[in-house]
């Protein structure tokens, strides 16, 4: 095989080679237990601290990251990460903080979570409000959760359906399954909207409710969100919204206000937390007067005057150890404080006139399907020719230097391409990656297989994913 | 201004025009009107000196943070991280990248996640690790799921020793709420190999025990996990990575899935979070596994490089029938497990945990010498061990807290009925006058009340 | 793109046909190409009972997974063992090297009302 781009950090070793230096026990030695099989061999690397800084500071060279690169990822929001956050994430107090000290120890990190879950409920129009999800997908679970709770608390047991619309995102079905409901499909109407029609006909009383994301994944705004959830709740269900799109929506619609009876945010999207290469996230969930006692728990709650922990009285449980991915709440918790409501609205208006101008670059082009104003995001195909695929357009945005928009999502569009610029990105960036897309459409015409072997410049060639999935290497000695 | 947007006064002109709107408020015209910019009664906007002050305040009152001597485990441990970890993981490459959907853009997080799933195979003896999950709980209750699908959802009796932390139990129970199984509690909250073998039956589909306990006893499960194949169940073992450098790991007796929270790999205790769910299982099982997995393959000039793979088993392409919903993990985390494996490496990690051992030994001996004390542990245990106090240990602590150093964890906030017991952990951050001065503490503090 | 007429086929892309007293399954070509490269095919256990149309195994590529499923009620007889080596046959040879299961039918009537492939080639003709 040839040599890779980089050699393996064990690779780096030579026997008795030693990275951190640790203290002596200093206290008398004792024999390991007997009854208990000792470890036999431990074949973790001999490596020095330079060798360690050297192999991964080349490997981070290897990444495109929002620092380096612009990043249309659409639904992922990948705005500019503020380093202020790291710096509040970083303070000792925060992260030498042991999860289970006596309250009256911890009461900074309490009221931080508090103050939180009361920012949160005010941006999205919710009164209660948990921030223990570690990621959306466990927010999404946590909400089908209520509401299933909310229905057998009421001796409501034929509900057993979730409506999901075709344009959903796929942990929406997933988290219905954890849930132990079945998901039911509501197709999309020519405008983009959930088809309110046949929304109407579906809802009886063997549904539980309904998953809607708003703005969608087409980032076209629900037209008829509240007709629909009225729908919903004539038939007696329940609206859970996925607030994975609220950067369209940051003080110009409040959800809870509009019919939503529970919804997750994602922190690492909206509230400019860093995705960390795939994460840690955090998927806190704000419901309204009839869910929040049901949300998971332990939350911060105030007894006279003092912020403590609790559970919410009909709590569906614990979710995960502890209270939540808390390092990650405290960049939210800065985030949303350095911006107040005037800033906040001003992220969700220049998002949506980023999108909007970059469509309008690129339309004629690349086939919009939809002829409406987008919000912060909106999709388009990447078929300039009959023969084009998207893969191939992404492929080549590399090496104009752009990460590659989502791709094949939402599934309701042939040869998606999902494009979100954000409002951290400058008229300058978006006119570059307009540029880059109108010229690899001209090499779709006059030179496809330039794309088709494309990327030419990275690291790596075009990889082999198909050996990788029928022969899997997961681990070195496979 | 608003910080952090590009957008000039003069930029937005141009882009206004093009658009053939006036204001951007134009473009939000599908909100219905009633709906459409609500005022938000939120603080006003604060600079970046101002908010780093407000957090400075908060911070300073965790004043349980400054306390120079813990003794507190039960699922968050305070070991060393090296200093290379925050350096090395804090690099905006690492730090601001996405989710390697387009590896040609990613082989950093890509190749580090491969050298995690590695490095922790190779600790937990096991064929595959996942690129993470989001802590070990949550990583226990998907190992459950995934046992009780392994076998068609045909049996439901899930075995859950008495030695699970009662929080991982919690979610385990939390998961299985609207799913058709039945979770087992031994009586007495039993996790003795022998006490656990006698519940498995043909109905059950999977035992789950944790190394070590909660409470920190230490067990050979071998021949348990041959009980539970024996019936046909699967057996899933959740256990501390650091325990691991000393003992043989679950994989080497043939455990089906190991889970663990790997917080302790170089993440610190941070109130919480994030954490890091550890999850391997064996290549039989390869298929029904949650969470992402990274997989070394060549480009089309046969240079090595990585992908992630086996993806459809993942949401975002089998959606309903999906292994799990899991989508964004606690990839940072992994990073940072990673980064402390390698820089720890064969000599250090061991050191850490024989470090632990022998001062949690120590501890113990010279705890239980105490009037009034006892330790409870009748066995083996690593690192943590539950002590008997003469009062109520929750004022124990605050007053022992007084003095500048945290005894340990109240056993009350899980189990009511035991308010004189405590949660004692001793790592290789507490060192021998630390543990001198608890003595004394303790000692002094119960004495005061006679 | 080619539409085997040894065969029958249903609309969910399945082709069989009769050999002894039994039924042999594969998918379509239109099905393979729509697919990509197979990388992974999940088979039933010998002797399992199974309904027509329910969902007897699941065939992968990168990028999809697509459930298969039973042309008439049945027991499986035989599975196609040298697909787990080589999942890529039913790329390279999806009439032939690339069948998935044998079936023993309960009816052996059923086998007549699937569609033909003139029927199938219509129909894909249309998607």
């Amino acid at each position: 095989m040839k040599k890779g781009l980089e050699p393996f950090v064990w690779d780096y070793g030579a026997p008795g080679r030693v990275g951190a230096v640790l203290p002596e026990a200093d206290v008398p030695f004792v024999e390991l237990p007997p009854g208990i099989p000792p470890r036999k061999d431990l074949p973790l690397p001999e490596v020095s601290e330079l060798d360690v800084v050297r192999h991964f500071t080349r490997l981070s060279r290897l990444n495109f990251s929002i620092d380096t690169n612009f990043y249309p990822l659409g639904s992922c929001t990948m705005k500019y990460n503020p380093r202020v956050n790291e710096k509040a994430a970083g303070l000792a107090g925060f992260v030498e903080a042991h999860p289970l000290l006596p309250q009256d120890l911890c009461r900074g990190s309490l009221e931080l979570m508090g103050r939180l879950q009361e920012l949160l409920g005010e941006i999205s129009g919710f009164s209660g409000v948990s921030l223990q999800p570690a990621a959306g997908a466990q927010g999404e679970l946590a909400g089908v959760m209520m509401i299933r709770a909310y229905h057998r608390d009421r001796g409501d047991d034929k509900r057993t359906r979730i409506l999901i619309p075709d344009s959903a995102h796929g942990t929406n079905p997933a988290s219905v399954a954890m849930a132990g409901y079945q998901a039911v499909q509501v197709p999309s109407d020519s405008r983009g909207n959930i088809d309110l029609a046949a929304l109407e006909a579906l809802c009886d009383d063997t549904i539980a409710g309904l998953m809607v994301t708003n703005p969608n994944t087409l980032g076209l705004f629900e037209e008829h969100i509240v007709e629909a959830a009225a729908a919903v709740h004539r038939a007696g269900g329940l609206v859970y919204g996925d607030g994975a799109n609220m950067n369209a929506l940051l003080g110009a619609f409040r959800p809870g206000d509009a019919g939503i009876d529970v919804m997750h945010f994602n922190l690492h999207k909206t509230y400019s937390t860093p995705h960390g290469g795939g994460g840690p996230g955090a998927g806190p969930v704000g419901a309204g007067e009839k869910l929040a006692p049901y949300l998971p728990g332990p939350v911060a709650m105030k007894t006279d005057g003092v912020w403590g922990l609790g559970m919410p009285p009909r709590s569906i449980g614990r979710l995960k150890t502890f209270y939540g991915n808390f390092a990650v709440l405290v960049r939210a918790f800065t985030y949303i404080s350095l911006l107040g409501a005037e800033g906040l609205r001003a992220v969700s208006e220049n998002a949506v006139l980023n999108a909007n101008y970059l469509m309008k670059l690129i339309r004629g082009r690349y086939r919009i399907p939809y002829d409406r104003v987008c919000m912060h995001e909106f999709v388009a195909s990447g078929q300039v020719t009959p023969g084009t695929r998207t893969l191939d357009v992404a492929k080549r945005l590399i090496d104009y230097g752009f990460h590659p928009p989502t791709v094949y999502f939402p599934l309701i569009v042939k040869e998606a391409l999902m494009i979100e610029p954000t409002e951290t990105e400058s008229r300058e960036t978006l006119e570059a990656f307009a540029a880059a897309l109108l010229a690899i459409a001209g090499e779709a015409e006059a030179d496809p297989e330039l794309l088709a072997g494309a990327p030419h410049a990275a690291p790596v060639r075009r990889l082999d994913e198909v050996r990788a999935a029928r022969d899997p290497v997961l681990r070195r000695h496979a | 201004m608003t910080p952090y947007i590009a957008n000039t006064g003069d930029d937005k002109k141009v882009m206004l025009e093009a658009l053939g709107v006036s204001s951007p408020a134009e473009l939000f015209a599908d909100i219905p009107e009633k709906h459409r910019f609500p005022r938000l009664d939120l603080p006003r906007p604060l600079s970046e000196p101002e908010i780093l002050e407000e957090l400075g305040r908060l911070a300073a009152a965790n004043t349980g943070a400054g306390v120079r001597a813990v003794f507190a485990g039960a699922g968050a441990y305070r070991h060393f991280i090296p200093a290379v970890v925050d350096s090395l993981s804090s690099r905006g490459e690492f730090l601001t990248s996405y989710t390697p959907y387009q590896p040609e853009a990613s082989q950093g997080t890509l190749q580090s996640l491969f050298e995690y799933q590695s490095m922790t195979a190779d600790l937990l003896g096991m064929d595959a690790v996942n690129a993470s999950h989001y802590d070990g709980a949550t990583a226990l209750a998907e190992a459950v799921l995934m046992a009780w699908r392994a076998g068609g959802e045909k049996r439901k009796r899930v075995i859950l020793s008495g030695g699970l932390h009662p929080e991982h139990r919690q979610v385990v129970e939390t998961y299985a709420a609207n799913l058709d199984l039945a979770l087992v509690a031994p009586p007495r909250g039993a996790w003795k190999p022998d006490d656990l073998e006698p519940l498995i039956d043909e109905e059950t589909a999977c035992v789950a025990v944790s190394f070590p306990t909660f409470f920190g006893d230490l067990a050979d499960y071998s021949r348990l996990c041959a009980a539970a194949h024996r019936k046909g169940a699967l057996f899933i073992v959740s256990a501390d990575p650091i325990s691991l450098a000393l003992f043989d790991p679950p994989g080497s007796y043939g455990a089906d899935i190991v889970t663990g929270e790997g917080q302790s790999l170089g993440n610190p205790v941070s109130f919480g979070g994030p954490f890091l769910g550890l999850f391997a299982a064996t290549r039989e099982l390869l298929r029904r596994m949650p969470g992402r997995l990274v997989g070394m393959t060549v480009d089309r000039e046969e240079t090595p490089g990585f992908v992630l793979t086996l993806s459809t088993r993942e949401q975002h392409i089998r959606r309903e029938k999906a292994t799990s919903n899991i989508c964004t993990n606690q990839g940072l985390a992994a990073l940072r497990a990673a980064i402390y494996l390698s820089v720890l490496g064969k000599t250090g990690l061991r050191r850490v945990a024989e470090i632990s051992y022998r001062r949690a030994r120590y501890a113990a001996g010279l705890l239980s010498a105490l009037p009034g004390f006892s330790v409870l542990n009748d066995g083996p245990f690593f690192r943590e061990f539950v002590l008997r106090c003469p009062e109520d240990a929750e004022s124990l602590i605050g007053a022992a807290a007084a003095r500048g150093v945290i005894p340990g964890v109240a056993l009350s906030r899980y189990f009511p009925d035991r308010p004189r017991d405590l949660l004692v952990c001793v790592t290789e951050m507490n060192g021998r006058g630390q543990i001198d001065e608890l003595a004394k503490i303790l000692k002094s503090v119960t004495e005061a009340g006679r | 793109m080619k539409f085997d007429t040894g065969v029958l086929y249903q609309k969910t892309h399945e082709w069989s046909r009769k050999e002894g007293g039994l039924i042999v399954v594969g998918i379509s070509d239109y099905a393979q190409d729509s697919l990509g490269d197979v990388v992974f095919v999940e088979l039933p256990e010998v002797g399992r009972s199974l309904k027509k149309d329910e969902a007897f195994g699941v065939v992968e590529s990168v990028k999809a997974a697509s459930d298969v499923y039973m042309p008439v009620a049945g027991t499986i007889a035989e599975v196609n063992e040298g697909l787990k080596d080589n999942p890529a046959a039913i790329n390279t040879d999806p009439f032939g090297a690339g069948w998935f299961i044998k079936i023993r039918p309960d009816n052996p009537a059923e086998y007549d009302r699937l569609i033909s492939a003139a029927e199938y080639e219509a129909f894909v003709k249309g998607l």
